[in-house]
């Protein structure tokens, strides 16, 4: 007899089965890519292997380019990049893609951006799509109920050459997240605290796909927090099915599609959930209601924990290879165990990047700025010029300006530090990026990960609060 | 891509879990050539800031693992970013396998397209491994990617799994792209199914 329940499908399963060019015997598969973003700090040969093999982009206009992770935050020109080597990678990638036909957002455009920024409010990235980008947050994407994964810059050149990739199956995984967030709990403090519970190797080999009540709350700009992230669970992708709250977002986006396709188009996505009953490899079940906002205070996105709590203490730990790469983690984070995370001094403070550098994100942390002044250096870096746009035109610049914050241009900056914005050796940052590594924000630099509204409270008071204490009005939304 | 077989090497023991590729390649070496690009392998790790000398304490810079052409890892190595320059400085400074229990995914694909083989051992085994290494510092560790065995120092074996079209991208030294296109009238189809024309 057969068993009924292979018959219904996981939102993931239709993805993929929408997406089958060839599948090899050994289950290796051949999917289509819809959606390529390009960005600039690929490996410099990247884009000579085509020329190399006189191929051609096969879809310059699935493709879409901007540089991001090069471009200066002081301007908005070639010219203000860092030094000549860097510019020379982000010309090289204004060569390709004008030799190429690909479309590019060049940096002084209105839509240039971060690509996981950016391509969502343009439009560009859609329900049941497959998106690849050569960078491991192109999992943001899948707020919009896509498989989007990140890739190296040989699939790169690959999807560039045949619009496919190889791949093999990965396993699913069902995270169910019930309950309601508390008032300036965000879905930033969500991801730290699931990352903190699965572990950063807790997903691999595994699309996440995030479902439940808290979810259906988040706003799309949280979806898109939560989805980032889950690559530091080690997750190949997170997805959320999309549903009314994805449609009003899209709708409108000057690339999404419009009038008789659009109706279309909805009635297509309506059916990209998981079929009630499907099998996932593993499940997962949380809730949500005690969560508070989250620090971390190691070298790991799972080495976090709530803002009441003390650093861990290794003699806690019984294995001696965790209890030395936790020490190790406490050294260079210059921590003693035990200690709070609450009124830990710091000594810069960074707000943006692909997780939160969107308006609803700036606008939590400009409702802690207003009115009060900045005790450390503390710079704001839109993720996109649309959202830079969009704040000027609440006033939040002036906001930032006003407290003392630096009011910069669009990009990745002191995410992985590699446009000339970073940290000093021995400084500790407040930061509302993704990773916590060792020298992620410059050599030497320690870094803590939290919510907009506490790097911005961080910033205020120069040490780690709990940003509720100074939110004026605690009835906004905050997801 | 340069083909994979079999190697039989000095193994390097690096028993900590979650090694990012930001250590393996800090973020500030991404946009350098790719000229001597192994002097950036594990730079922060194996170069003193203040000094600029090599940290005596690093293993890569212990006299019996300079040779070192197999690194045995602790769980999820090569998790974080994407970047493929990762790979390019560990095989440029002359790695050519990686065991571990478990790498992060990208990093896994991104190893195979450059000829380095990553492999997934059970616990029990990789914990051996690091016995002995650091028991008999400068020990040699076999890989043979047609066998699907690794080698212990002391000669026990133990077999992996690989998936079959990466095993042979591997000891063919395939190139993908000329692979795929072998499959371009597929992917025409595709398009024409979807309604997608070229241009």
């Amino acid at each position: 007899m057969t068993d009924p329940s292979t018959h219904l499908e996981t939102l993931f399963d239709k993805l993929w089965r929408n997406h089958v060019v060839h599948e090899r015997e050994d289950g290796h598969t051949l999917l289509y890519i819809d959606r390529h973003y390009l960005g600039d700090d690929l490996p410099r040969d990247t884009f000579d292997l085509l020329a190399r093999k006189q191929l051609r982009v096969r879809q310059p206009e699935a493709t879409v380019a901007m540089a991001d992770h090069y471009a200066s935050t002081h301007g908005s020109t070639l010219a203000d990049i860092v030094d000549d080597d860097r510019r020379s990678l982000v010309q090289k990638l204004i060569h390709f893609t004008s030799d190429q036909g690909v479309p590019m957002f060049a940096l002084d455009d209105p839509r240039h951006g971060i690509v996981h920024v950016t391509g969502p409010e343009q439009g560009l990235s859609l329900p049941g799509m497959t998106i690849v980008c050569g960078d491991s947050h192109t999992a943001t994407h899948g707020a919009f109920g896509a498989f989007a994964f990140g890739i190296g810059s040989s699939e790169v050149s690959h999807v560039l050459a045949t619009q496919t990739l190889w791949q093999k199956r990965p396993a699913t995984m069902r995270v169910q997240v019930d309950g309601t967030l508390a008032d300036g709990v965000t879905a930033k403090d969500l991801i730290l605290w699931l990352i903190s519970r699965i572990g950063v190797a807790g997903a691999v080999g595994h699309v996440i796909e995030y479902a439940g009540s808290a979810i259906v709350a988040l706003s799309m700009e949280g979806r898109m927090t939560l989805c980032n992230m889950s690559i530091e669970a080690g997750a190949r992708a997170g997805l959320i099915a999309p549903d009314d709250k994805t449609f009003e977002y899209l709708r409108g986006r000057p690339f999404a599609p419009a009038g008789a396709l659009w109706d279309n188009q909805i009635e297509v996505w309506k059916g990209l959930r998981s079929d009630p009953g499907a099998r996932f490899d593993r499940a997962f079940v949380f809730d949500v209601t005690e969560v508070a906002p989250m620090v971390s205070w190691g070298t790991s996105p799972e080495e976090t924990s709530a803002i009441d709590a003390r650093v861990p203490n290794p003699a806690d730990i019984d294995d001696p290879q965790r209890a030395d790469r936790l020490q190790r983690a406490l050294d260079y984070m210059d921590l003693a165990a035990g200690t709070r995370l609450l009124g830990l001094a710091i000594d810069r403070v960074f707000i943006g990047s692909c997780t939160n550098g969107r308006l609803e994100d700036l606008r939590l942390a400009a409702q802690v700025a207003y009115g009060r002044y900045t005790t450390v250096p503390a710079i704001v870096v839109p993720g996109s010029r649309a959202v830079k746009l969009a704040a000027e035109a609440e006033g939040l610049d002036r906001i930032f300006m006003d407290a003392g914050f630096e009011w910069r241009e669009p990009g990745c900056s002191m995410c992985l530090a590699i446009n000339g914005d970073e940290g000093l050796s021995g400084e500790r940052c407040a930061s509302t990026t993704n990773r916590n590594f060792v020298g992620r924000q410059g050599r030497g630099v320690r870094t803590h990960l939290m919510n907009p509204g506490m790097a911005a409270a961080a910033a205020i008071e120069g040490c780690i609060v709990d940003y509720r204490e100074l939110l004026h009005d605690a009835s906004v939304h905050t997801n | 891509m340069q083909a994979f077989t079999r190697i039989e090497a000095v193994a390097v023991p690096m028993r900590d879990a979650d090694i990012d590729t930001d250590q393996v390649l800090p973020a500030r070496f991404m946009h350098k050539p790719r000229e001597n690009y192994g002097q950036y392998c594990f730079h922060d790790l194996r170069i003193d800031a203040s000094t600029t000398r090599e940290r005596p304490g690093f293993v890569l810079n212990q006299p019996e693992f300079r040779e070192a052409s197999v690194i045995v890892a602790g769980p999820n190595f090569g998790c974080g970013s994407s970047r493929e320059q990762a790979v390019h400085t560990l095989k440029d400074f002359g790695f050519r396998a990686l065991l571990s229990t478990g790498f992060g995914d990208i990093f896994f694909n991104n190893c195979v397209k450059n000829g380095v083989l990553p492999v997934r051992l059970p616990a029990q085994f990789i914990a051996r491994l690091f016995d002995a290494l650091e028991h008999a510092p400068g020990a040699h560790v076999a890989v043979d990617l047609y066998a699907q065995s690794v080698s212990a120092p002391d000669g026990s074996t133990a077999s992996f799994a690989i998936d079959p079209f990466q095993k042979d991208a591997l000891l063919q030294g395939t190139d993908e792209i000329d692979f795929t296109l072998g499959l371009a009238r597929e992917i025409d189809l595709y398009e024409a199914r979807h309604g997608l024309t070229r241009r």
